[in-house]
């Protein structure tokens, strides 16, 4: 059974979580790299993932956008891909595109997410390491009121895991 | 000092083996120097050292008017770095948890029971 995920903050600038999965990892590597199957499971309650759109190679770009179910709302995430080594390893930045939130969210500096995959007796340890522009921006990343917006309400997530899983 | 400088000296406070494990010991109870000392093969003073950046860190206090100067856990820093780390890890844990789902039913699996609360 995989263990809830585990967050660290190796240093001031980084963040590390640490997650195991009951999957091979060449699946929990097309579940990353995939835009068919990232929108089924990158995001956040109440929200929908219209846009996902990656060219998973070295210089490649990406462009996820979601959008909220009640008022329409809308960002994303973007930028290139730096690293990419199938099935074990995945960099890329990520620039916050505030979509409809406007100038009322920082954009600021790319963060670089990181994407170690290890695969032992059928388990796959994930190891997803943030780093942010500066300590400031780490601090920032969840008390944001898009982080809080995140947060709300997960009463419907058994249904919606339900769904996915039907 | 607001709360992201707080943090780091949390963090950073807790960054070293001897320092996790004289926070570990004065969790079960108030302790002076020399018995903190006790398990380690450190000199009284450099334990000392270690006290001052878990005080620096509002992590340990001093009972300054007991005559043994007894050190004391101080948890609500601790806690305060824990909130923190839980945040992050409520964000990520509820993606996972729908990864697991996918990653299932990829695997012609059925949704597992226990995710049921």
């Amino acid at each position: 059974m995989p263990m809830p995920a585990e967050v660290s903050s190796p240093s001031d600038r980084e963040v590390r979580v640490t997650r195991s999965f009951e999957a091979p990892r060449q699946l929990v590597w097309d579940a990353h790299t995939s835009p068919e199957l990232v929108p089924r499971w990158q995001g956040y309650e109440g929200w929908d993932m219209p846009v996902c759109e990656m060219d998973v190679r070295v210089g490649g770009t990406y462009r996820w956008q979601w959008t909220n179910r009640d008022d329409g709302s809308q960002f994303g995430f973007f930028g290139t891909f730096i690293e990419v080594d199938a099935p074990s390893k995945l960099t890329h930045e990520q620039y916050f595109d505030p979509g409809s939130f406007g100038s009322a969210m920082p954009v600021g500096d790319p963060c670089i997410v990181s994407l170690e995959l290890s695969e032992r007796d059928g388990v796959t340890t994930l190891v997803c390491t943030l780093t942010f522009a500066s300590k400031d921006a780490r601090d920032d990343a969840v008390s944001t009121g898009m982080t809080d917006g995140m947060e709300h309400s997960y009463a419907r997530l058994d249904g919606l895991v339900a769904t996915n899983a039907a | 000092m607001n709360q992201s400088d707080r943090l780091d000296l949390t963090f950073a406070a807790l960054a070293d083996p001897t320092r996790r494990a004289i926070l570990a010991r004065l969790a079960t109870g108030e302790a002076s120097v020399g018995e903190l000392a006790e398990p380690f093969a450190m000199s009284q003073p450099a334990i000392s050292r270690h006290l001052k950046v878990l005080e620096r860190a509002g992590l340990v206090s001093v009972d300054v008017d007991a005559q043994r100067r007894l050190r004391r856990l101080e948890p609500e820093r601790l806690q305060e770095a824990a909130k923190w780390i839980e945040r992050y890890r409520e964000i990520f844990e509820q993606n996972y948890q729908r990864l697991d789902a996918l990653l299932d039913e990829l695997q012609g699996k059925r949704a597992r029971s226990r995710r049921k609360k």
